[in-house]
């Protein structure tokens, strides 16, 4: 932790490893648990599955009508098991938009590690009171015909926003869309990249 | 933790820090604070421990965790695969059914609870049902799961912010079935 983020306050470092120590030494904590977790997310995850389901959903009207009804068995396409999700599809009358405003619960599993903004106050406050003036504030216009849908993550559910395709996409395959698909896009913050940048 | 705290309590700790602190620190320096009053509270670790086990780090900040153990370790005990499944089979029917109108609930209790303080006593519609999960406002005090009906129940924005409210926005809120009452002179629609 420390090597990689200098700027991290040593008591908090001195802290962390010694709570990793001492459930280590009382047999609570598995030697590479911690390596283990960080790898998962910050590697092997990323905002990738999530990003895979959506591209896929693009290009397969099927796949997009089981994402939005079962997103277990999708996402089990792509090798994981996540109960928990639930897929809001934007369109042009509707666009949905993700927080938790009790302690900034978050997709793990298919978006991968948070960004840190969606942990702080004014996110998870104002994405549910004002969240329009938010959005522009974050560079994203909604219209007022177009309706907020705001997901609070209260309880266990967690949620993912399938975007709009964008334009000039047209015969792209799944893999030329990926890098289309921000992970703020599945947050609900932003529109997918345009077209042209993937070029 | 595995076997040591659940998620609620988790999450409860860290609604127990001091506000002004809670408002002043990153997610995972909540994260240690929660870890650490549960790990105290439950006299998994002692205070003492811990700050001589920190004192060592602070002496040597690139050493690793593992150089302070003292002796083998036991073996950590098995993690439960099922430890993030929340949903509990249930054979009594829902009370509420999708598209019924119903009122939240007014109540502000001391403990934990997923009944956000911005929708209480306010109306909205079942959109969904979420299937039966365990109900935190129980498991986070280790009063047992007692699972209980969720849905997401749609609020009007106006209904939650009145005249502040933004045009044409509506709030989801996932709920327990005990945070909700039918809304009274009220039709399915």
């Amino acid at each position: 932790v420390g090597k990689n983020h200098p700027r991290v306050n040593p008591y908090v470092v001195s802290r962390v490893r010694a709570l990793e120590s001492l459930l280590l030494e009382k047999g609570l904590l598995a030697p590479d648990a911690v390596d283990r977790f960080v790898q998962q997310y910050e590697r092997d995850t990323g905002p990738m599955l999530g990003a895979r389901a959506v591209a896929r959903a693009w290009t397969d009207a099927r796949y997009k009508r089981l994402l939005l009804d079962d997103a277990r068995t999708a996402l089990g396409e792509f090798g994981l098991d996540y109960a928990m999700l639930v897929v809001v599809e934007n369109t042009p009358a509707v666009h949905n938009l993700v927080v938790c405003t009790l302690c900034s619960c978050y997709p793990w599993p298919v978006l991968g590690v948070p960004p840190t903004w969606y942990k702080m106050p004014p996110y998870r406050s104002r994405a549910v009171s004002e969240p329009r003036r938010l959005l522009s504030e974050l560079g994203l216009e909604v219209a007022e015909e177009r309706a907020i849908r705001v997901w609070d993550s209260s309880a266990e559910m967690r949620y993912m926003v399938l975007p709009q395709r964008p334009a000039g996409t047209d015969g792209f395959d799944e893999n030329a869309l990926l890098p289309l698909i921000t992970r703020d896009a599945l947050i609900g913050v932003a529109e997918p990249a345009a077209a042209t940048s993937a070029r | 933790m595995h076997g040591v705290f659940n998620i609620d309590e988790f999450r409860h700790a860290i609604e127990r820090m001091v506000p002004s602190t809670y408002l002043g620190v990153t997610y995972y320096e909540k994260w240690l604070d929660g870890i650490t009053r549960l790990l105290t509270e439950k006299g998994v670790v002692t205070a003492d421990e811990l700050e001589r086990r920190q004192a060592f780090f602070r002496d040597h900040p690139d050493a690793p965790a593992r150089d302070a153990v003292a002796g083998t370790p036991p073996a950590p005990p098995p993690v439960d695969p099922n430890w993030l499944s929340f949903i509990r089979e249930s054979k009594a029917p829902p009370r509420f059914a999708e598209g019924d109108a119903v009122v939240t609930r007014r109540r502000h209790p001391h403990g934990h609870t997923r009944l956000p303080r911005y929708a209480r006593g306010k109306r909205g519609v079942i959109a969904r049902f979420h299937g039966v999960q365990v109900f935190p406002d129980s498991h986070a005090h280790g009063f047992g799961e007692h699972p209980q009906p969720l849905y997401s129940v749609r609020f009007d924005a106006v209904e939650l912010w009145g005249e502040s409210a933004e045009p044409n926005a509506t709030v989801h809120i996932d709920l327990w079935e005990s945070y909700l009452e039918p809304a009274q002179g009220a039709t399915r629609g």
